[in-house]
């Protein structure tokens, strides 16, 4: 009797300890913030001691000019607008010219954008406006290798099958967009 | 008939004694992936939304730079500052930033160095070119604007 007693008791209950465990998991799902290293990648020009000045004519036709001033007011190709989301569209019609339209860029090797925006410009209007220039470049990249955009935007650099699509979509097309030192009228 | 019933009352719990290992892989696991903050940010961070998104291939060779309005006005003014690390620097102190941060690097990556700018959505854009020509002046011309994801939810919204 005794022993059948001692027998019942040997096992700790492990049945809490679950829920002990679950209370620090969500203390610790709760305290995560998993860091959000994402975000537009652009390279700057070199210092301008370091490369002679050479002056290069670009043809104005080749030329696809965002402006945005200290109001936020935007002017793409000498035009005004107010809804950014066109420009992307407008860009790759300006690059590819699927038309020959005389107006719009001789070839996609030759494209170019001019983004230039003032001191008082917000930061906000300035990421959503590269945010559609770099998505216009990124669609042709894509469609040049039959992907998505954001397929082409997430391939993986150290996978060699990966790299030589990268490769081959920007074979030809430079991400050209030169970002212009703000002017100071609304500081 | 007989049969079937002591067959089905062989034991009827599930044993859950288990449990509190796989709870406890799983603490495990995000315990050793939690990166606590080891800098305060004493700057507004409201950081804007954008689509085109592209991951950073090696974080350890990125650096920060917070930009915004302080958080406490009282005592630093409503104008946009920049912090590094800690403390708040002028633009023209970038560059002596810069240099202690390809310091904290392996020579030959030191060129690879990608600077991260998190700045407030209501920063105006001087600043930013002030700092974007300090960058450029001490070669550290990978540049990073983070920003969140625009999803397709927030785009039919606008």
């Amino acid at each position: 009797m005794a022993r059948s007693k001692s027998r019942a008791s040997s096992e700790v209950n492990a049945g809490s300890m679950a829920d002990i465990a679950f209370l620090l998991l969500i203390f610790f799902l709760v305290t995560t913030t998993i860091a959000s290293d994402k975000g537009l990648t652009i390279t700057l020009p070199p210092k301008q001691d370091d490369v002679d000045i050479v002056d290069i004519k670009i043809k104005d036709r080749n030329l696809f000019k965002v402006a945005i001033n200290s109001a936020d007011a935007l002017l793409v190709e000498g035009e005004r607008m107010d809804d950014y989301t066109q420009i992307k569209d407008m860009l790759v019609e300006h690059i590819l010219n699927p038309n020959n339209n005389p107006e719009l860029a001789e070839s996609p090797k030759d494209a170019i954008v001019s983004y230039k925006t003032d001191r008082g410009t917000s930061y906000e209007i300035y990421i959503n406006v590269l945010d559609q220039l770099q998505g216009a470049y990124y669609e042709i990249y894509g469609q040049k290798v039959g992907l998505t955009a954001e397929e082409f935007r997430t391939l993986d650099l150290s996978n060699p099958k990966d790299q030589a699509l990268y490769d081959k979509g920007r074979e030809g097309i430079p991400m050209a967009i030169s970002i212009a030192e703000p002017s100071s009228i609304g500081q | 008939m007989s049969k079937f019933k002591k067959k089905t009352s062989a034991s009827q719990d599930i044993p859950t004694a288990a449990l509190p290992d796989i709870i406890f892989m799983l603490l495990f696991f995000f315990m050793v992936t939690t990166v606590l903050r080891e800098t305060d940010i004493l700057v507004e961070q409201d950081i804007p939304k954008a689509e085109q998104l592209r991951k950073i291939e090696r974080k350890s060779l990125v650096s920060y730079l917070y930009i915004g309005k302080p958080k406490k006005t009282e005592a630093f003014g409503g104008e946009a500052k920049i912090q590094a690390n800690d403390v708040f620097i002028e633009p023209s102190g970038v560059m002596l930033w810069v240099a202690k941060e390809k310091d904290k690097l392996a020579e030959v990556e030191r060129d690879k160095i990608t600077i991260a700018l998190k700045v407030d959505s209501e920063a105006k854009m001087g600043i930013i070119s002030d700092v974007q020509q300090q960058l450029r002046e001490a070669n550290a011309r990978k540049l990073m604007y983070n920003t969140r994801q625009l999803t397709d939810l927030q785009k039919a919204g606008l």
